[in-house]
C-alpha cells in the first residue's frame, strides 16, 4: 500500500498497463514529456518513449478519430481529451464512430480496446469552460461504457478494468479532487468491476445516490442527518452506463426514499434516467417523490459558483423534506 | 533531439508581399490522352495483362452492378443506391496499385475497389438486401459495405470521419511493424468537414504510412466545387500540412496506378502521409433521392461522357492487342444475367432474426437490453401480422 492522490493513482494504472501490454498507446494534448496539465502522464514517455506517448495536434475530434482507428487496427488507445468541457468537438467521432462502429460491423470491427480519460467537474473557479459534467450527453449513446471514480483506489482500480474492457469507455476524473483525495492505494495491479454500483454506507431511511466528486457531498449531509436521527445508505453508481439498478432498486425497496445529486444541470441529466427507472420498478415501496439535488440549468457560472453547486446543504434540506413529506 | 523550431523554414522578405493563391502550379498527371494513347513524354506503368484486364473487367462489372441496383431502387426492391459511375477508374485502378494487406477506408462510392479486392455479386447483393447473410447483419443502409477478411474498413455515413481514423490505423500499422499502409477515400465535399485537416495534420505530425485519395468530381450533392472551396482544389491544401501531394487525371488508369503506386512506395519507406487528388466526374446522380437536371446541364454531363474511363482504357487494351472487344460483349451479357439472376435469388433470403437487434452494441448483451429484448419478442408474439420478417422465427 502506498499513499496516492488521485493524479497518482491514475498515472500509476497507466504505467502499470503500458508495462502488461505494449500496445497501449497514451496520447492527447500536452501528455508527452511535459506529462499533461494536470501531470496525470508523467514520467511515461520517458519510460515507454516517443511513439507510445506523445503528444497530438490540439483537435480533440482528431485526437479521437485517430484513438478510432488505432483500436480498430487492434492497438489499445488511452486518448486524453484536456478538459471535459472540450470534448464535444469530438462528440461526432464518439456517437457516430466509436460508439456504433461494432454494432454497425455486425462485430467485424471494433474500438472495444479504446478508453478516453478527461478530467471534469467545478469547485474549481473554472467558469463555462472548466468545470462541466458532460456524462449525460454521453449516457443517451448505447455502446460506449461511462466510468467515474470517486477516490484514488477506485480511480486506479477503475481505470485498469476500462483499459481493459473490451468495450471503448469514458473515463470521468474528478479534477476538484485530483490532489485533494488522498488516501492507500494497493501497488500491485488490481481492477474493479465495471457496470456495479458500490454500497459506501448502509442505511434504513433513505437511499442517497451520487458519483465522482459529489460523493463526499452526499457523505457530508448524510452526517448533518444523522444528527437529526436519520439513517442514510450511501451508494457511489460508479459506472453510468451501463448502470447497476439492481442495487440501487435493491436499497430503495429497503428505504423506501431516494435523493439523487449531481453537479450536471438538473433537466436532462442522469438522475432523470435514475429516478423513472426506480419509480417504475420500486413503485410500491416509495414512502416519497424522489428527490434530485443538481446543479441550476444555467451555463456552469463562475462569481455564483458555491451558489450553483449541489452541495451539503442543499443536499441535507432535501433530505430532510424528503423524510417529513 | 530534432533542431526543427517554427522558424526553421522562415524566410526574411523587406516588402509588403502578400501571396496570392496559383503562384504554386499543382498540374494533373496523365499518362494516357483522352484517345486512349499513351502520351509521348509520359512513361507507362509496368503493368502485366492479367492485371490490366482485370482492373478493366472490374470497372465493367462496377458499371453493370450499378445499373442493375439503380433500376432495383426504382423498383422499390431495395431501399437505397449509390452509383460511381465515371469514377470507376480512380477507384479501381488506386485499389490495383495497393496489396491486399493494405487496409482500405472508404467513403461510399469505391465499390469498385471492393470489387477489385474480390467481393463477390453474392455479397455485394447481400449486403444491399440487408438479409441474414449479410455481415453487418442488416443494421446499416446499402451501400455501407464491410469485409474484415479483405481489410476493407466498414463505410459509415458521416462524412470525413474515416479521415483521422485512417491515420490512426497506419500508426497502428507502422507500430506493428507490419509492411502495409492504409488508403483512405474521400470526396471534395467531405474534404470540407474539419476532420479532413484533423486527420490529413495528424498523420503528417505522427509520420503516418496512410494515403489520402481524394476524389474531386465536382459536386456534393447539388453543390458545385467552385462554392466549396476558393483555394486550388485539395491537393494545394496537402502542401501547408507538409503532406507529399500529387494531383491526377481520375479518368486515366494508368495515372491514377502510378500515382498511387509512388504513393504507396513513399508511405511505407518513409512512414508519412500521400495525398493524391483524382479529378474526375460524378456522372452518376448523387445517390437513388437526387435527381441532378436540377443543377447541373445536360451539356456538361455529355462532355464528360465523352472522357468515360472505362473506354478510355479500352482504347488502350486494344491498341495492346489485350482486348478482344467481341469477347468482352458477351463477358458484360454474361456480367449482366449473373447480377440479375443474384439479385433474384439474394432478395429471397430472409432477415436475421429479431436477436440481432441487442447483439454487438456491447461486447455483451447488457442486462437492461436483453429486458427490452423479451419485452419485445412477447409483443411480437402477441400482434405477428405487424411483425411479418420477424415474428415467424421466435424462439
Amino acid at each position: 500500500m502506498a499513499k496516492m492522490n488521485i493524479l497518482q493513482a491514475v498515472n500509476n494504472a497507466l504505467h502499470i498497463a503500458m508495462e502488461d501490454n505494449e500496445k497501449v498507446m497514451v496520447f492527447g494534448e500536452d501528455v508527452g514529456h511535459f506529462g499533461g496539465v494536470f501531470r496525470a502522464t508523467s514520467n511515461l514517455q520517458e519510460k515507454f518513449g516517443r511513439d507510445r506517448v506523445f503528444n497530438t495536434p490540439l483537435v480533440e475530434q482528431g485526437i479521437i478519430g485517430f484513438a478510432n482507428g488505432l483500436a480498430s487496427q487492434g492497438s489499445v488507445p488511452v486518448a486524453e481529451i484536456q478538459f471535459g468541457d472540450y470534448i464535444f468537438p469530438a462528440f461526432d467521432q464518439i456517437v457516430n464512430e466509436t460508439a456504433k462502429f461494432r454494432y454497425r460491423s455486425g462485430g467485424q470491427f471494433s474500438v472495444g480496446s479504446l478508453t478516453i480519460r478527461t478530467p471534469y467537474g467545478g469547485g474549481i473557479a473554472g467558469g463555462h469552460y472548466h468545470s462541466q459534467s458532460p456524462e449525460a450527453f454521453f449516457a443517451h449513446c448505447p455502446g460506449i461504457k461511462i466510468v467515474i471514480p470517486r477516490n484514488p483506489y477506485q480511480a486506479k482500480g477503475l481505470l485498469l478494468a476500462s483499459i481493459r474492457d473490451d468495450n471503448p469507455v469514458l473515463f470521468m476524473e474528478p479534477k476538484r479532487l485530483y490532489r485533494a483525495s488522498v488516501g492507500e492505494v494497493p501497488e500491485e495491479d488490481y481492477q474493479l468491476p465495471l457496470g456495479k454500483a458500490e454500497v459506501v454506507k448502509e442505511g434504513s431511511d433513505i437511499t442517497l445516490l451520487a458519483w465522482g466528486a459529489q460523493m463526499e457531498i452526499i457523505e457530508k449531509a448524510a452526517e448533518m442527518a444523522e444528527k437529526d436521527g436519520v439513517s442514510s445508505e450511501i451508494i457511489d453508481l460508479r459506472s453510468i452506463q451501463p448502470w447497476d439498478a439492481d442495487t440501487i432498486c435493491q436499497s430503495v425497496e429497503k428505504t423506501g426514499r431516494l435523493l439523487i445529486n449531481h453537479e450536471a444541470p438538473l433537466t436532462g441529466g442522469f438522475a432523470a434516467e435514475v429516478a423513472a427507472t426506480v419509480q417504475e420498478r420500486c413503485f410500491l415501496n416509495l414512502e416519497s417523490p424522489i428527490a434530485r439535488v443538481c446543479g441550476l440549468d444555467t451555463p456552469y457560472p463562475l462569481a455564483h459558483e458555491k451558489e450553483y453547486m449541489p452541495d451539503h446543504l442543499k443536499t441535507y434540506e432535501a433530505i430532510m423534506r424528503t423524510m417529513h413529506f | 533531439m530534432k533542431t526543427r523550431n517554427h522558424l526553421s523554414h522562415v524566410g526574411i522578405a523587406h516588402e509588403v508581399n502578400i501571396i496570392s493563391n496559383g503562384l504554386i502550379d499543382i498540374p494533373m498527371l496523365q499518362i494516357l490522352s483522352q484517345d486512349g494513347v499513351v502520351h509521348k513524354e509520359a512513361v507507362e506503368p509496368e503493368l502485366d495483362q492479367e492485371t490490366a484486364l482485370k482492373m478493366y473487367t472490374t470497372m465493367q462489372f462496377t458499371r453493370v452492378l450499378d445499373e442493375r441496383m439503380v433500376a432495383a431502387q426504382r423498383q422499390g426492391r431495395i431501399s437505397f443506391y449509390l452509383a460511381s459511375t465515371g469514377e470507376e477508374g480512380a477507384t479501381v485502378a488506386s485499389a490495383a496499385a495497393l496489396e491486399p494487406q493494405d487496409m482500405i477506408m472508404s467513403q461510399y462510392r469505391e465499390q469498385g475497389s471492393l470489387a477489385y479486392r474480390g467481393y463477390s455479386t453474392e455479397q455485394f447483393m447481400n449486403q444491399m438486401f440487408s438479409n441474414e447473410k449479410e455481415p453487418n447483419k442488416g443494421r446499416q443502409m446499402p451501400i455501407h459495405y464491410g469485409a474484415k477478411e479483405l481489410n476493407f474498413m466498414t463505410i459509415s455515413s458521416p462524412l470525413g470521419t474515416q479521415i483521422p481514423q485512417a491515420a490512426g490505423y497506419a500508426y497502428g500499422q507502422k507500430m506493428a511493424g507490419e509492411p502495409a499502409v492504409t488508403i483512405c477515400y474521400f470526396g471534395e465535399g467531405a474534404a470540407s468537414e474539419g476532420d479532413f485537416h484533423a486527420g490529413v495534420n495528424m498523420a503528417a505530425v505522427l509520420n503516418c504510412p496512410v494515403i489520402f485519395f481524394c476524389r474531386n468530381n465536382g459536386y456534393a450533392i447539388s453543390t458545385p466545387a467552385e462554392e466549396q472551396f476558393a483555394g486550388d482544389g485539395i491537393a494545394s491544401r496537402g502542401i501547408g500540412y507538409g503532406v507529399k501531394t500529387i494531383r491526377v487525371d481520375g479518368n486515366d488508369v494508368l495515372g491514377v496506378y502510378a500515382a498511387t503506386q509512388k504513393a504507396r512506395e513513399i508511405a511505407l519507406a518513409e512512414n508519412c502521409p500521400v495525398l493524391i487528388e483524382a479529378m474526375t466526374y460524378r456522372l452518376a446522380a448523387h445517390s437513388t433521392s437526387d435527381d441532378p437536371t436540377g443543377y447541373r446541364s445536360k451539356e456538361e454531363e455529355a462532355k464528360w461522357q465523352e472522357r468515360d474511363p472505362i473506354a478510355r482504357m479500352a482504347k488502350w487494351l486494344v491498341s495492346k492487342g489485350w482486348l478482344d472487344e467481341d469477347a468482352n460483349k458477351k463477358e458484360v451479357e454474361q456480367m449482366r444475367q449473373e447480377v440479375l439472376q443474384e439479385l433474384k435469388r439474394v432478395e429471397q433470403v430472409p432477415i436475421c432474426k429479431i436477436d440481432e437487434l441487442v447483439t454487438d452494441v456491447y461486447a455483451e448483451v447488457p442486462p437492461i437490453l436483453q429486458k427490452q429484448l423479451s419485452e419485445l419478442k412477447a409483443h411480437i408474439k402477441k400482434y405477428p401480422e405487424a411483425y411479418p420478417k420477424t415474428a415467424g422465427r421466435i424462439d
